[in-house]
């Protein structure tokens, strides 16, 4: 029988589609797994964004994943908003992997979201602080737009969620 | 009316406006003002649509048909989305105008649902509220930016907040349900949230130098919640479900 502990690990091979250097665990979003005595599992994920593209694909890509595994049983995966995603979930790890992706990772413990916050962002190239917001909204809908006023580098920050 | 039915009631209200406002936004894909804008509208969009499917999908599970089914196949006389929705984009300071005002009344309603009673609902409002801030924060950025900018720019948001107010005032257009949902601590009641949106959206409006029309003009269009749209609906549901009318088992 698998235990919780090794199917999460198996799932850290499964990445974000939109930003493939994080794993789903990494990320946050695996918020329940269950494994039964004939080695069914069943895993839960919630999702970053409701209306996020990628959330169907990644349902598709933990049951095909675990349907690898032998010995395993049958495979289920559910998204549920019972847990409500934010970015205090992405793990330290999931920080670097952004950062390796050339996103800004986003900031911890934000009590009050607003536009002053995503104006703090730091270059995720330079780290420097003299930055400037060029917009809330990106590329995806999890991403803001900057610009870096001393790399001279147009970026990408990955927004706060609380 | 029991408290299913009343459910029943806001949920359609609520996810008709996602869906209408969240097609009218996705018009801006690829002729916003500048990329920002597009790039802008089109999240907002995605957000939006996104956002009604989950509602649609709560009214699935309360025994009403798919999201697609009720997405695609009504006539807009089915829809209980308000008129302000439906209106059509217009030149930006009236999408501008309209994201504003529409925007802090959904941001207000998704903050006090996550405290309804209705659990499945309260965890939609969790997740819809911190998206929706996103939202309200990029709409009072511009409403401030051009209300302040030239004479141009504050006359254009003065007339377009002028033309969209009374459409804005059809948003809290009370139900049946509504003394029902009450009781039952599942929704705080339209008049409540026409209350704290007008003191949201009031200081902000006196920073860009724009006044709220003068309260003896106020005459809300109401009648959307109950099925009766402007000539705009329909076309824009003809649009929508052009695909899907073809054949409803397009995938894409």
């Amino acid at each position: 029988m698998f235990t919780e502990k090794e199917i999460r690990s198996i799932l850290k091979e499964v990445k974000d589609p939109e930003i493939p250097t994080i794993s789903i665990v990494d990320l946050g979003i695996v918020t329940g797994i269950e494994v039964s005595e004939a080695n069914d599992v069943h895993v839960t994920l919630t999702p970053t964004f409701a209306g996020c593209p990628a959330l169907r694909l990644m349902e598709d890509m933990v049951e095909e994943r675990l349907a690898k595994l032998p010995e395993i049983g049958t495979v289920s995966v559910n998204t549920s908003f019972d847990i409500t995603w934010t970015t205090d979930m992405i793990t330290p790890e999931g920080h670097e992997a952004i950062k390796k992706h050339g996103l800004a990772p986003p900031k911890r413990n934000c009590a009050k979201i607003d536009m002053k916050l995503l104006e703090e962002t730091v270059c995720p190239y330079c780290d420097s602080s003299n930055t400037t917001l060029k917009s809330p909204f990106g590329p995806t809908l999890c991403r803001s737009l900057h610009y870096c006023n001393d790399c001279k580098q147009a970026f990408e920050g990955f927004k706060p969620v609380s | 009316m029991n408290s299913i039915e009343a459910l029943k009631e806001l949920l359609y209200k609520m996810a008709d406006d996602q869906l209408i406002i969240g097609h009218r936004n996705s018009e801006w894909t690829g002729i916003g003002p500048i990329l920002e804008e597009d790039i802008a509208f089109s999240s907002m969009a995605q957000d939006k649509i996104g956002q009604s499917e989950h509602l649609y999908n709560l009214l699935h599970q309360l025994g009403e048909s798919d999201a697609d089914t009720l997405a695609f196949t009504r006539n807009a006389d089915q829809f209980h989305n308000s008129q302000l929705t439906e209106l059509p984009i217009g030149e930006y300071d009236f999408s501008l105008i309209r994201h504003f005002l529409f925007d802090f009344a959904e941001m207000l309603r998704f903050d006090g649902l996550r405290n309804s009673a209705y659990m499945p609902l309260a965890q939609l409002a969790k997740k819809f509220y911190g998206e929706i801030k996103y939202h309200t924060m990029h709409a009072s950025t511009w409403v401030r930016q051009l209300g302040q900018g030239n004479e141009e720019s504050k006359a254009r948001m003065q007339s377009a907040l002028n033309e969209a107010w009374n459409y804005a005032l059809g948003i809290f257009e009370q139900g049946e349900g509504e003394t029902v949902l009450q009781e039952e601590k599942i929704f705080e009641g339209e008049a409540s949230l026409q209350e704290k949106w007008l003191n949201a959206i009031t200081p902000i409006l006196e920073e860009a130098g724009l006044s709220i029309p003068d309260k003896s003009t106020w005459e809300p269009k109401n009648g959307g919640r109950k099925g009766y749209h402007t000539d705009y609906l329909q076309p824009l549901l003809d649009e929508m479900s052009e695909v899907y009318s073809i054949d409803p088992t397009a995938d894409w």
